[in-house]
């Protein structure tokens, strides 16, 4: 049986992977996927504890966490196919109308 | 007993229908048809008409006395309590109308007269342009009229007075486009405010002397509420407060007498008369000779109470009457244009008028004025007719011989001009032989000369002139060789029915017009005076100061022969120099150029009021102008410009360095402490996801050190 | 020894194709190698004894949202965006950042591996045999403590759903 430790690394690993594209991409789609990835290895997260404590408890909250991706990409690509279709673009550096 | 019935108690509608289809032919007249015009115009004026001689029988029906019906529609200008005689009065002004003999006899000659010009209208204007608006003048004119001899107080006759002064002036102006019509008809407008001036002031003093400008509170169901002029002056004259020939009572005399001057064009304001020529001929019949200009006849005899007790200002209506009438009839003598020469006899019929008037023949004055209406109209429609038949002509020196050629127009018109000379028994003998016998009546036996015989006198030789300038005309223009210009010769022609019909009722008129006198003729009373008489009574008869004392019949016949007879005497000369001789007149002239002259050019009245009034106004005018350019432009307003635009460059300097600069420099140093801050808000997303991980490093960087310090402890 | 194998399998796959994913100029490829990395997940899931999760993730990431991301892929129009800069400007101070983080968390793990019976080798508080059915216990969990957040997450889905098809819908 692998320790936490091994897991905990895998999920850092993979968030980390998911913030660097969240980060550096420009195209929005890419972008999306890697916020995927990050909760994704949030789940592993909480899967790997529920196992080490015996507790169920985590993996009910892994899945909320993809019902709430399911929601979040749904919303997500619904916002870039309304901008798209305004915009004719994908990159997330000409979506600055936040800009002060 | 009291008058009533229908056409009384729809009195208002007399000036209404008139009122409504001039509205509708102002407004709308332009889309509707010539045959819709005339019937609207004309029907409407018919219909005033029936009202009228509807409401005179009915007013007719009760006893001489009560023969008065007011009618109050409502109260017009209500400005509250004023200071009158015996206290504050509250002065009202109400819109109502007033049947009594006097306006009775108005109103029929307006409306009768009126619409057979109306009637006549439709062929003398039917070839012209503008239909419509003619006639909605002229029935604007007829309410207006209408107005005027139907009101019930001063301020409501002043209404139609001024409204039948407008509809002149445009009436004068119809052919705007000429430019000596536009000029006539500001001639006429300006003269007119002269002697509205005075007679204004003549309402404002009647207003404050006796608290009210009714005329009379006869016949209204309160007479104390609604006080009339003739019951103050007569409560004034019981108390004692006014008396025979008091200044006040001049003085309101004599305005309202310059107010009938300017609008009857007597001496001096008649000069705008002749011009008003320049309109159509129609209107030239209808209100430059019989309704409009008796306005002020009919002014004067509505406030007869008044005159009556103020003999200077008599005095000067007789005189300023007697000067007219032989003043405008010499200049008739030279005029060889056929309007301008019944213009001048109008003055000076006028002129007779007031002559009536001045020496208290009230009654007779409006007997004048009634027959003058029949004749003068019938003389100007005919001239009308004349002008017609020879496309346009109106110089008296290219007519002649018209007699066969144009019947139904030739021998109406020889009936009006016997008429206006003064031959029994035609209309305008007996009038004028009225006015002239009450003249006679007021010398004093006992002085070989006064101003009466003298006034007389002027009346008598005035009447031989009259008929002699109007034979002049008459022989002129129908009898003779031939003068009209070959080329117009082939299109002379008889007037269309509708102008000629008017031509022979009119004649009819002039002939019968005048037997209300008859009576006088056995030596009793004239039954039209006696008619007028309640509503001429005055205040106290035996202040009247005119003694109605019977001149015997002998005198009375010797007076009606000497006006034939010097009638006669300007027939015969008119034939002499015109007709037997036709040279003659030109050899006259030359013998006396100098009065020749003087005549043809009116006694140059215009040219001495062109250099004593108008060219002075002008003068002045420029004067202003100079100050005006000057003082008020340059230094007033150019200054205040000046002065202002020097302040706001000032106030624009503080504002804009100043007050803005404040304004900016918060706002620069806003940005500025911003800059730092703002350079993190780039809008994009990714950049704000680097600044959360960023804080998570920093925070897990802290956290991490408190971690490492619980892991040493615990090991 | 067998799990270490299994583990690292998974792990290496899923790191690799993830980081293959945030690399790749084409988003069809990206979506790809993410699905990879959402299998390999899903392995982890079964390795760590949770059936139904392992089941979830492959019917519902898999096959639901990303085949929702290739269809948007497709819709969008894409040609241009591939012969565009796909970095950001930033990405450098991105990648010290990341690093920082990477670093900080990893001293951490690894530092708590010291400390007695708790973090980086935790062992398994309970032995795979003695496990509950996984569906079971997780069903009796749902739908009796989380009964609550159960339904919101139903609402919240169809919200998303309403607010996805209102922002999607062409304006009239």
């Amino acid at each position: 049986m692998m320790p936490i430790g091994y897991y905990l690394f895998l999920s850092m690993a993979l968030f980390l992977i998911g913030a660097i594209g969240v980060i550096t991409r420009r195209n929005v789609i890419v972008v999306l996927m890697s916020i995927e990835l990050i909760l994704n290895a949030v789940n592993i997260n909480l899967v790997a504890f529920s196992r080490i404590f015996g507790d169920v408890a985590g993996q009910v909250f892994a899945l909320f966490i993809i019902a709430d991706a399911a929601a979040e990409a749904v919303v997500g690509l619904g916002i870039i196919i309304a901008f798209f279709r305004n915009r004719e673009t994908v990159l997330e550096d000409e979506m600055d109308l936040l800009k002060w | 007993m009291t008058p009533s019935g229908y056409f009384l108690e729809h009195l208002w509608l007399i000036p209404l229908f008139p009122l409504v289809t001039a509205a509708l032919m102002l407004l709308i007249g332009r889309r509707l048809p010539r045959s819709a015009v005339s019937f609207f115009c004309v029907g409407s004026v018919f219909l005033s008409f029936v009202h009228a001689a509807g409401a005179v029988f009915q007013l007719l029906a009760v006893a001489p006395e009560n023969r008065v019906y007011q009618q109050i529609l409502f109260e017009w200008i209500t400005p509250g309590a004023m200071p009158g005689p015996g206290g504050l009065v509250n002065f009202v002004a109400d819109w109502g109308y007033l049947l009594d003999p006097l306006s009775c006899v108005m109103v029929l000659v307006v409306t009768g007269v009126g619409f057979l010009i109306h009637v006549y209208s439709i062929g003398y204007m039917g070839h012209e342009g503008g239909y419509y608006r003619f006639f909605g003048y002229m029935n604007l004119f007829m309410f207006s009229m209408l107005t005027l001899v139907l009101a019930n107080n001063l301020l409501l006759l002043f209404v139609g007075w001024e409204g039948v002064g407008l509809c002149s002036y445009l009436l004068i102006g119809f052919y705007f486009l000429k430019k000596s019509a536009a000029d006539a008809g500001k001639k006429a407008f300006i003269v007119n405010r002269i002697g509205d001036t005075g007679f204004l002031l003549g309402i404002f003093l009647i207003a404050t002397t006796f608290g009210t400008v009714r005329f009379t509170s006869q016949m209204l169901s309160d007479p104390v509420a609604y006080a009339g002029i003739l019951e103050t002056l007569r409560a004034m004259v019981d108390q004692g407060r006014l008396a025979y020939g008091a200044p006040i009572l001049t003085g309101i005399a004599l305005l309202l007498f310059v107010g009938a001057t300017g609008k009857s064009a007597q001496v001096p304001l008649y000069v705008w008369l002749p011009d008003a020529m320049e309109g159509p001929t129609p209107v030239s019949a209808l209100i430059h000779a019989a309704t409009m200009v008796t306005a002020g006849v009919y002014m004067v005899a509505r406030m007869s109470a008044i005159y009556q007790l103020a003999p200077v200002a008599m005095d000067v209506v007789a005189i300023v009457g007697a000067t007219t009438a032989i003043f405008a009839a010499s200049m008739a003598v030279a005029q060889n244009d056929i309007k301008k020469v019944l213009a001048y006899s109008t003055i000076s019929q006028l002129g007779y008028m007031f002559l009536a008037l001045g020496v208290g023949a009230f009654s007779a004055g409006i007997f004048h004025l009634m027959t003058h209406s029949f004749f003068k109209a019938l003389l100007f429609l005919g001239a009308g007719s004349v002008i017609h038949a020879l496309s346009g002509e109106q110089d008296l020196r290219k007519m002649g011989g018209l007699w066969n050629t144009i019947p139904a127009t030739s021998r109406p018109f020889l009936i009006a001009t016997l008429a206006i000379a003064g031959i029994p028994p035609l209309a305008g003998f007996f009038s004028k032989d009225e006015i002239l016998g009450h003249v006679f009546n007021r010398h004093n036996e006992s002085l070989i000369m006064d101003r009466y015989l003298f006034l007389w006198a002027i009346g008598v030789v005035t009447a031989g002139i009259t008929a002699f300038y109007m034979f002049r005309l008459f022989f002129q223009v129908f009898r003779g060789r031939s003068r009209v210009a070959t080329e117009l010769e082939e299109h002379i022609h008889e007037s269309p029915k509708s102008m000629t019909v008017p031509l022979m009722i009119l004649a009819f008129l002039s002939i019968c017009g005048g037997w209300f006198a008859l009576p006088v003729l056995w030596g009793e009373n004239n039954t039209f005076g006696t008619f007028l008489e309640p509503a001429l009574r005055g205040v106290k008869d035996e202040i009247g100061g005119v003694e109605v004392g019977h001149h015997t019949l002998f005198k009375e016949y010797l007076l009606m022969m000497a006006s034939v007879g010097i009638a006669t005497l300007g027939i015969w000369l008119a034939y002499r120099l015109y007709l037997q001789y036709p040279k003659l007149h030109s050899k006259v002239a030359a013998a006396w150029p100098r009065l020749h002259n003087l005549l043809i050019n009116k006694y140059y009245v215009d040219e001495i009021y062109d250099a004593l009034f108008v060219n002075r106004v002008k003068d002045l005018s420029t004067a202003f102008g100079v100050v005006d350019a000057k003082l008020i432009d340059g230094v007033g307003v150019d200054g205040a410009g000046w002065l202002a635009r020097v302040i706001s460059r000032i106030s624009m300097w503080w504002d804009k360095w100043v007050i803005d600069g404040l304004v900016n420099l918060a706002g620069k140093i806003t940005n500025g402490l911003s800059v730092p801050v703002r350079m993190f808000q780039t809008g994009v997303f990714s950049s704000y996801a680097v600044l959360i991980l960023l804080g998570l490093a920093i925070l897990l960087g802290y956290y991490g050190h408190h971690m490492h310090m619980i892991v040493r402890n615990l090991r | 020894m067998l799990d270490k194998v299994i583990f690292f399998f998974f792990a290496g796959v899923a790191i690799l194709s993830a980081g293959l994913m945030v690399t790749r100029r084409n988003a069809i490829h990206s979506a790809v190698f993410l699905i990879t990395t959402l299998l390999a997940t899903a392995g982890i899931f079964l390795q760590l004894r949770a059936e139904f999760i392992f089941i979830a993730q492959i019917i519902l990431y898999v096959g639901g949202i990303m085949v929702l991301f290739v269809f948007v892929i497709m819709l969008v129009r894409l040609d241009v965006a591939l012969h565009q800069i796909q970095f950001s400007r930033q990405k450098w101070v991105a990648l010290l950042v990341t690093l920082a983080l990477a670093l900080e968390v990893g001293v951490m793990l690894w530092s708590s591996r010291k400390v007695p019976g708790q973090g980086f080798l935790l062992p398994n508080a309970v032995p795979a045999g003695k496990l509950p059915p996984n569906t079971e216990a997780l069903a009796g969990r749902l739908f009796d403590a989380y009964l609550l957040p159960f339904e919101i997450a139903s609402v919240l889905l169809l919200v998303a759903m309403v607010g996805a098809v209102v922002m999607a819908k062409k304006r009239t």
